[in-house]
């Protein structure tokens, strides 16, 4: 318990922060990244997801796609990408987008196939174009479960992040991966604290965003 | 090709070591979940805080819980024992929502049925409820199977060789195809492992090739 | 002797009365058929029986023995249950769905599934079948496997919770026909419930028409009930001024023909 003390008293060390390596910096930077992986992700996998929602075509792919990401061990796709395009940013970059896509697109894909059929014909019967079916009846009603998809691809990516300091200089990993190669325990635990709380308050965020997201259609009487 | 074939003694060590660490992982994540899935089964309130701590859990990255894990319990951090604590910690977090959707998945006819017949509250969970759940709970521990597999890997960030140590080493020696090999290898174990569990499962449930709607009518 | 129902009432925790003040009495080797709407508490009564639900006040015995001073466990193994509609086991084969109840007293398996087999010919099945999984069976057919495992164990009674509900008119008639044949064979104390007053006549020695809350309306044989229904309640359930019921007879060349409410001759009275 001690060692929690230590790490606890690193962390609030105000020589620890401010400056290019401080903690405030280190946590705007593991944000930053997430936040541009988990984005150019889903730019190039929501509009796939929710096409293939729509059409129904091509869900056996988002489904293996998805199984087959899981086996793949990430810290392999990182040092792999970080021999290739050697230190900087664009290894672990491409690395998380990477990671991320297959969560994105499906959720997208679940989230518009989960849209009330019925809802939809009747949407349809009513003279909706298929661009307003998508935007107006099909996005809306799966917004919870596509916003399921973006949480579970941030937190994939904020603790792959983390792994990614191994091959860069990057985020909150890095006082892990320095704390241990020089045996400061008080450093390595307070990354490893200040990672946990960052993913614990990142995923309680998007879990209250996708409450609100859920389509209000009125409590149910019984 | 050729390194593989001049580290191969190297390569199945490491193999053998993955296995070693994932199994038990596995293992113990299954029989907990199950046991904490059937409590929230059983108590749907104590359930609720329950799955709740374990998603919160889940929602750790593997990486701090892997060096918070031996300072809480007082255990080596480069020690397998870490590791194993670490992905069923995070193998139950992720299995016992599954194993409670398992129990509710038991038609409540059938179980009334069998109570009624005389099966005593033992034989009805070994007999009745655990068989039935089986199909909802492979398809959760195969989830669990190939993630624990893959995330063994991180162990060699912090010292416990499995196939992770040819990511680490191949990255800091320059050499690709021992990455490709590691990152290959792992992936084959997680497949191996996934067939296995499939057949597995085959066994344990021959009422469901028979019927392939796997409906109780 | 049989089952007795001594002034019984259950009250759920949340404050639902299902059944208030009941009395009955089932002899040895009759059959009592509850009959009632959803609410009337029939299901609850049966299941006092082998305490599937223990009532709040009052007492049921089995051979002038209280069941709550019975072992739960060995109680409902002495008892036959047939549940309702998907109640079999879907993970066990057939035969072995017949020989549960003697399996988990002890019996080898060998002999228990061979009882099992002549067992599935008793109630009208091939043998066959036996080794099949409910699921691939007729709902029909699953019921006659269900009839068949509550007899197992012999049992001296046997529970019936809607056993015919889920099946089509023509398959229930059959399915009826086979009980009340078995039952002459041999002479079971049954306790049946239904929603269905046409299976209750037809089963039942004994109908007691419940009312919602577990309160009856009339108990007494067929007969009873449909010469004199106590009030318009039991009027209205037992259909008495439904057409096919109201039968009287029209003299055509001199033959009694029995015709019902609507004038349509459904035979001649000899």
């Amino acid at each position: 318990m001690n060692l929690f003390a230590d790490a606890l008293s690193w962390i609030t060390d105000g020589s620890h922060w401010g400056g290019p390596g401080g903690i405030d910096h280190r946590i705007v930077q593991h944000l930053l990244v997430t936040f541009a992986a988990v984005a150019v992700a889903a730019v190039l996998a929501l509009p796939l997801g929710i096409l293939i929602g729509h059409t129904g075509r091509g869900r056996l792919v988002v489904v293996a796609l998805a199984g087959a990401v899981r086996a793949v061990p990430t810290l392999g796709l990182l040092t792999l990408l970080g021999l290739a395009l050697g230190i900087g940013l664009q290894a672990p970059l491409l690395a998380l987008v990477a990671l991320a896509f297959p969560s994105l697109l499906a959720g997208a894909y679940a989230g518009v196939e989960s849209a009330d059929r019925g809802a939809v014909d009747a949407a349809r019967a009513v003279g909706m174009s298929e661009w307003q079916l998508v935007t107006r009846v099909e996005v809306p009603l799966g917004a919870e479960v596509i916003l399921g998809g973006i949480r579970a691809a941030t937190l994939q990516v904020v603790a792959t992040a983390t792994l990614a300091a191994y091959i860069s200089d990057t985020g909150l990993g890095r006082y892990l991966f320095s704390g241990l190669k020089s045996r400061q325990y008080d450093e390595m635990l307070a990354g490893a604290l200040l990672v946990a709380v960052l993913a614990l308050v990142l995923d309680l965020t998007l879990a209250a965003l996708q409450r609100a997201s859920r389509p209000t259609t009125g409590k149910v009487l019984s | 090709m050729s390194w593989l074939e001049a580290n191969r003694d190297y390569v199945l060590d490491m193999l053998v070591q993955h296995v070693r660490l994932s199994v038990p992982a596995i293992v113990i994540s299954v029989v907990v979940a199950i046991v904490l899935g059937r409590v929230a089964w059983r108590w749907p309130r104590v359930g609720t805080v329950v799955l709740g701590t374990a998603s919160l859990l889940y929602s750790v990255p593997a990486l701090p819980l892997l060096i918070v894990i031996p300072v809480l319990l007082g255990i080596p951090l480069r020690s397998g024992l870490t590791l194993v604590v670490a992905l069923a910690v995070y193998g139950t977090a992720l299995l016992a929502g599954t194993a409670a959707d398992a129990f509710r998945s038991v038609d409540g006819r059938v179980r009334e049925a069998a109570e009624a017949m005389g099966y005593s509250r033992a034989g009805l969970f070994w007999k009745v409820d655990l068989p039935l759940a089986v199909p909802v709970l492979l398809s959760g521990v195969r989830v669990i199977t190939v993630s624990t597999v893959s995330l063994v890997t991180i162990g060699a960030l912090v010292g416990i060789p499995s196939l992770g140590n040819l990511l680490t080493d191949g990255f800091q020696r320059d050499i690709r195809a021992e990455i490709v090999t590691g990152v290959v290898g792992t992936m084959l174990l997680a497949v191996v492992l996934d067939v296995l569990l499939v057949v597995l499962g085959r066994l344990a449930t021959p009422w469901r090739v028979a019927t392939p709607t796997g409906g109780a009518r | 002797m049989g089952i007795e129902f001594r002034d019984v009432g259950k009250t759920y925790p949340d404050g639902t009365v299902a059944v208030t003040g009941f009395s009955c009495t089932v002899p040895s080797h009759r059959t009592l058929a509850l009959v009632g709407t959803s609410g009337s508490g029939k299901t609850t009564l049966m299941r006092m029986v082998n305490r599937m639900v223990e009532p709040t006040t009052g007492t049921v015995l089995i051979d002038e023995r209280d069941v709550l001073g019975l072992d739960k466990v060995e109680l409902r193994r002495s008892i036959g249950y047939v549940p309702q509609a998907g109640g079999l086991l879907p993970h066990r084969r057939v035969v072995d769905n017949v020989a549960t109840v003697p399996v988990l007293t002890g019996t080898p398996r060998g002999a228990a599934r061979d009882a099992a087999l002549a067992l599935l010919e008793r109630v009208g099945l091939d043998p066959a079948l036996g080794r099949r999984y409910p699921a691939q069976l007729s709902g029909g057919q699953q019921q006659r496997v269900a009839v068949a495992r509550a007899l197992a164990a012999d049992p001296n009674i046997l529970l019936m919770d809607e056993p015919f509900g889920a099946v089509d008119p023509i398959v229930r008639r059959g399915l009826q026909d086979q009980l009340l044949q078995l039952q002459a064979e041999l002479g079971k104390t049954i306790v049946l419930v239904t929603h269905d007053i046409d299976e209750a006549f037809r089963l039942g020695d004994e109908v007691v028409i419940l009312r919602t809350g577990g309160i009856v309306a009339q108990a007494g044989t067929p007969k009873e009930i449909v010469a004199a229904p106590a009030d318009d309640f039991v009027r209205d359930f037992i259909g008495a001024d439904r057409a096919d019921r109201a039968l009287r007879t029209v003299d055509i060349d001199g033959r009694s023909v029995v015709v019902d409410g609507d004038g349509r001759p459904v035979g001649v009275l000899e």
